[in-house]
């Protein structure tokens, strides 16, 4: 034990002080900034006004992702505003000297996938997006964080970023996971549990066996949605899966490098004895296939379960946002999770879109058709996804049962292309956000794993993997 | 950026808890590559209907709370995306003050982005004010930052709030958080001199 025991979480903090003042926030060193179409053209304009240059585009990665279509072989895009947007972005992107990965690079992807793709995101480093989801990269024990565009602006200007220290929350699941219990299972129950403003204010690191257990991929899904408990950030401990999964990746480091940064980054953890402001522990038996059932991510039931009764309820905020969610989402109180038809699946999103998740759900569909009443996409999170998908045969699979295959980006997560629900139509989706609207106005999202989506596609309706 | 202190404004209440920044501005407005004009979009889906009219059940609709400048509202204000133009849609239409018990964390951020102060009140003191907002016509309150104090005309509510002294001195001075930054540049250039060292395991990604 150190004399003074410190949280993964304080080692970074520290680390990248440049200044620091009693009842100020702190300022911060920023390592990787990466910066898409959507929050970005006003912190450009900003510096343009104000005379300013891109501090460190060595250090800037840009990325489209949110407002381009998916179709196959898109070449051009068809709603003006989101054109301009887009195009916005190459423009700002050569005139700062700011590396751009545009919709037809082969690096492209969703902003939160390429990052680890490449190798960019490392133990470590403060990683900051202005994209709420940026705490996906806390899965390598990066301290990752989403900002507002006047928060972008400050880093293309400063490389820096003010920042209050916020308190350190650690998430200890006992035990491991029982068997068909999804990476995505075990971030929704942890949003059911805490609740969805459980986490404001705190950096979360989580830790135990059903985290450590998890490939990187299956860590990056639980860190993505620690926004969605409301968490500053969210981060796992470095360890050999993390090394293994960095190496040789296009911007990890290589040779002696590498083995320098390995021995550093296996030193950042946490401290025995060390004190999180919050410690809250939960037994991995909590933990079951989860759907879904209303607007906000804490709305969860598990697939065995039933629609909630806003009857039962005695708090009074609570029954009225259960009612108004159950009104939007079409469900009657005490509905078993089982009975509820869907209409369409979506297979995206910077929660689940890599090919682990692809893998996952191809295997349940392989040699099925999806239900005549559903239509369903694949939207692989990025380009290099998809071509590895393509190489083991996935796309084939999903095509054979039904599914579109479609080229990478953001889409029917929140629909700021042509992806989006008609109004009452009812998704599985995998991604992260069920609020209102969130898939097309008056679409009724539920959050489910890959392999319940995929399950829900052939079925019609949501099943018990387990029972498969 | 525009300075707060003293504020004078009619009260609005949204009577729910977590309204995320998807129902302050929903992604099909995200797409502009302004920072203004976003009011008309603000609560888009709530504010009007599917064929484009207005949807007069909603309470921002209503003449009662016409040319309001404050809004009141439940737990987690402004969850999820870290959209800015939630605040800018927010400003545009003209509020300059949001009281809850509590906010998302980078909705809160962003708010003193764009010189619009959020309030912190206990829960108890929110709904007294959103129910006083139901009931009176036209129901006011005053804000003075200087001295965190708010209060309305008959001041049964006269209470203090809480503000991190920092976020406050920027407000009432409309200062610019990049300004005072480039203030530091001896600093972050210190910083930039010993930081392959200091991080050890960064690498430039040119």
């Amino acid at each position: 034990m150190t004399n003074n025991p410190k949280t993964l979480f304080d080692k970074i903090w520290e680390k990248h002080l440049v200044d620091e003042n009693e009842g100020q926030p702190s300022i911060l060193y920023v390592d990787l900034h990466m910066i898409h179409e959507v929050t970005s053209p006003q912190a450009f304009e900003g510096l343009r006004l104000a005379k300013r240059k891109v501090r460190r585009p060595d250090l800037t990665v840009a990325v489209a992702d949110h407002a381009i279509p998916t179709w196959k072989g898109r070449n051009t895009i068809s709603d003006p505003i989101a054109k301009q947007q887009v195009e916005t972005l190459t423009k700002n992107c050569d005139e700062f000297g700011v590396t751009l990965y545009d919709m037809h690079h082969e690096n492209q992807g969703i902003v939160h996938v390429i990052g680890p793709d490449l190798g960019l995101t490392q133990p470590g480093k403060i990683i900051v997006c202005g994209d709420s989801h940026t705490s996906t990269n806390g899965a390598f024990g990066s301290f990752a964080m989403g900002i507002g565009t006047s928060e972008v602006e400050h880093v293309l200007a400063t490389q820096t970023l003010r920042q209050f220290k916020p308190k350190t929350m650690n998430i200890h699941i006992e035990g491991s996971l029982p068997n068909g219990v999804t990476a995505k299972d075990l971030i929704l129950g942890i949003i059911k549990h805490i609740g969805i403003s459980g986490a404001v204010g705190h950096a979360i690191e989580y830790t135990g066996d059903a985290i450590t257990n998890l490939s990187m991929e299956g860590r990056m899904t639980v860190c993505n949605m620690s926004i969605e408990a409301g968490g500053r950030a969210g981060m796992i401990a470095p360890d050999n899966k993390t090394i293994n999964y960095l190496e040789n990746k296009p911007f990890a480091p290589k040779g002696k490098d590498f083995e320098i940064a390995k021995k550093e980054w296996l030193d950042l953890r946490t401290d025995v004895g060390a004190q999180y402001d919050t410690k809250i522990i939960i037994d991995s038996n909590e933990f079951e296939p989860f759907v879904t059932w209303g607007t906000n991510p804490g709305m969860v039931a598990p697939i065995t379960g039933k629609i909630p009764n806003p009857k039962h309820t005695v708090d009074e905020d609570e029954k009225s946002s259960i009612s108004k969610a159950l009104e939007y989402m079409g469900l009657k109180p005490d509905t078993k999770i089982q009975d509820i038809q869907i209409d369409r699946v979506f297979i995206g999103s910077c929660t689940n879109s890599r090919i682990e998740d692809l893998e996952a759900a191809a295997a349940i569909v392989k040699n099925k058709k999806i239900n005549p009443n559903v239509s369903a996409m694949v939207v692989p999170g990025s380009t290099l996804v998809k071509k590895i998908a393509e190489k083991r045969g996935l796309d084939k699979i999903f095509q054979d049962a039904g599914f579109e295959w479609r080229e990478a980006g953001c889409s029917m997560c929140l629909g700021m292309n042509p992806d989006i629900l008609s109004p009452k139509e009812r998704c599985a989706s995998t991604s992260n956000r069920n609020f209102e609207g969130r898939q097309g106005k008056d679409g009724r999202t539920h959050l489910v794993s890959p392999e319940m989506a995929a399950a829900a596609a052939i079925a019609g309706h949501f099943i018990d993997i387990r029972e498969l | 950026m525009k300075s707060i202190n003293k504020h004078n404004g009619k009260v609005v209440p949204l009577d729910m808890v977590n309204i995320d920044t998807d129902q302050i501005i929903p992604k099909q407005f995200l797409k502009r590559i302004e920072r203004t004009g976003f009011g008309k979009y603000l609560f888009y889906d709530w504010r009007f209907k599917s064929d484009g009219s207005i949807n007069k059940d909603f309470i921002l609709n209503q003449e009662k709370y016409k040319n309001c400048s404050i809004l009141v509202t439940g737990d987690n204000f402004g969850s999820g995306s870290s959209r800015e133009h939630a605040p800018w849609a927010l400003n545009d239409y003209g509020i300059e003050i949001i009281i809850a018990p509590s906010f998302a964390d980078i909705f809160y951020n962003n708010c003193f982005q764009n010189g619009i102060l959020p309030i912190k009140l206990d829960k108890k003191i929110v709904k007294e004010i959103i129910n006083k907002s139901k009931n009176e016509n036209g129901y006011k309150l005053n804000i003075d930052l200087d001295s965190q104090l708010i209060w309305d005309d008959s001041e049964e509510i006269s209470i203090k709030f809480d503000i991190e002294k920092f976020r406050k001195y920027c407000l009432l001075n409309g200062l610019d958080d990049i300004g005072l930054t480039l203030k530091k540049e001896n600093e972050i250039q210190q910083f930039e001199s010993t930081r392959s060292l200091t991080g050890g395991v960064v690498k430039k990604i040119t």
